[in-house]
């Protein structure tokens, strides 16, 4: 089986993928950082962000139409949270828009506040797609470590990385077997045999750490992680990096 | 050529943790660049014996690998010797990339990078895996994390290979494909199996294993004209013939 969810697109061949990683990761989070810290009334940062998210996107060769499909995941998001503040915010005297429907109405400080919570997770949410579209998951924790994330954090993500696509596979073959011996049945039947896939699963997976455990013993581990240092930083990166410079120069004299 | 020992194992036993007896007085002597292959059928402690070769297990009895005692004291010194491919390459490969796979043993055995990075360029090259580097195990058919898993004990440049069932599991294409690879190492193999052909292929003498214990220890070649160990082994002596006939002609 095959499985690429995670970092979709990451394999795709452009000057953007090619970046080091550490640089993206910066640009990125200070894209995200500067889309939070603003106040909702700046329009044009906010434009100069998404032209800039864009212009990325079109660098990286990625098509807009599935980034902005991805960028969608946050609606139920935004739905739960924010689509009430509006009728539900009372504003001060004058401030609010009648519907006429049932009395609804709604304010204006309200509305703000959901344009805020709209913009604001659209812009961070495409960043993070970018960033994560355009760099592939191994790499991601690469930069991460290259930018002082605790070793302890990278390895358990990249053996989470690793091994979260086999339990899946074998979550999925357990499904298969029970779907084709299994003919309906009410529901707690069906409970206690999802029990006892989640107890195999268990086991299987402590097993299977005890082997990939021996597996490393074998080839001389001695309780740390050994790591080659990756990539470079050159006129590229550079290039890049002068985007987070340029936003943050803006943020302070423009936002 | 073949007058130094490299693994020598006298009366070894071994019980499983709960009991059930998996090795009974083992006794082999495996000589420098000898390719041996461990035959038998499930259940028989092939790869529990094999598993002795680098201290993984540790049973009853005296096993030495280049003259050194599988002892703790020893353990770091022999893992560096002995390069050990498990069953399943699942096992084997837990790096995010191939890159990192290779590069673990080596990397342990602190060498500097450059020489990683000559270790793991070649380990690729020997298993034809050139430009696999910057992939994920998980976007690899089973045949190429076979060879993967391969790569890895070669970068370590060990002088004993114990490979633990390497067709197992391939279609075979893939099967063939790795019986090659593994056919130009040139270090002293012992690859445990149940497939006659695995083991007529890479290997000049076979150890037959039944129930924990060594019921014969003879060449290929001879192994191939026996009708009635190959009977009682359960491998099809028709089969047997015609490679006998194949490997002279």
């Amino acid at each position: 089986m095959r499985h690429a969810f995670l970092d979709h697109h990451s394999s795709t061949e452009s000057p953007i993928h090619q970046l080091d990683a550490r640089a993206k990761i910066i640009v990125f989070f200070t894209f995200i950082l500067i889309a939070v810290s603003l106040p909702p009334t700046s329009f044009l940062l906010f434009a100069l962000l998404a032209l800039a998210l864009i212009g990325i996107a079109l660098l990286a060769n990625l098509p807009l139409g599935h980034l902005a499909k991805k960028v969608l995941i946050i609606l139920p998001f935004l739905f739960v949270v924010a689509i009430s503040i509006p009728f539900m915010k009372r504003d001060g005297v004058g401030g609010g828009y009648n519907l006429g429907i049932g009395g609804l109405s709604v304010s204006q400080s309200g509305l703000w506040i959901l344009w805020n919570v709209i913009i604001k997770s659209s812009l961070g949410v495409f960043s993070i797609i970018l960033l994560s579209s355009t760099t592939s998951f191994p790499q991601l924790v690469k930069g991460m470590e290259g930018l002082g994330s605790p070793r302890i954090f990278t390895i358990l993500a990249s053996f989470m990385y690793r091994y979260s696509f086999i339990l899946i596979d074998e979550m999925q073959r357990m499904k298969r077997a029970r779907d084709s011996r299994c003919f309906g049945g009410r529901w707690f039947w069906q409970s206690k045999v999802i029990g006892h896939m989640v107890g195999t699963l268990f086991l299987r997976s402590f097993h299977r750490g005890e082997r990939v455990y021996l597996a490393m013993l074998s080839r001389g581990y001695q309780g740390t992680m050994p790591g080659v240092t990756t990539g470079r930083f050159g006129a590229g990166e550079v290039l890049f990096l002068s985007l987070s410079a340029i936003f943050i120069f803006l943020r302070i004299y423009l936002g | 050529m073949k007058s130094d020992k490299v693994i020598e194992i006298d009366h070894l036993s071994y019980d499983y943790p709960d009991g059930t007896p998996a090795l009974r007085d083992i006794d082999l002597v495996v000589h420098r660049n000898e390719s041996v292959a461990i035959l038998g059928p499930n259940g028989a402690g092939k790869s529990t014996l094999l598993y002795h070769l680098n201290g993984t297990l540790r049973g009853d009895g005296n096993v030495t690998i280049l003259g050194l005692p599988v002892e703790k004291k020893n353990l770091k010194e022999i893992r560096r010797k002995v390069g050990l491919v498990f069953q399943s390459p699942e096992d084997q490969l837990f790096c995010p990339t191939v890159f990192d796979d290779v590069a673990f043993g080596p990397l342990n055995m602190g060498l500097d990078e450059k020489k990683v990075r000559q270790r793991v360029e070649k380990a690729l090259e020997m298993t034809g895996l050139k430009g696999f580097e910057g992939r994920s195990a998980h976007h690899l058919s089973e045949g190429e994390k076979k060879r993967v898993a391969l790569a890895t004990v070669l970068a370590m440049d060990s002088e004993i290979l114990a490979l633990d069932e390497p067709s197992d599991n391939l279609d075979p294409a893939g099967s063939r494909i790795l019986i090659e690879r593994i056919r130009l190492i040139p270090q002293t193999k012992v690859i445990v199996t149940h497939h006659l052909p695995v083991a007529v292929d890479l290997c000049e003498r076979a150890v037959l294993l039944r129930g924990g214990r060594k019921v014969e220890d003879l060449p290929t070649r001879d192994l191939l004209r026996d009708r009635e160990l190959l009977e009682q082994f359960g491998f099809d002596p028709d089969l047997a013939e015609w490679m006998y006939h194949r490997k002279k002609g």
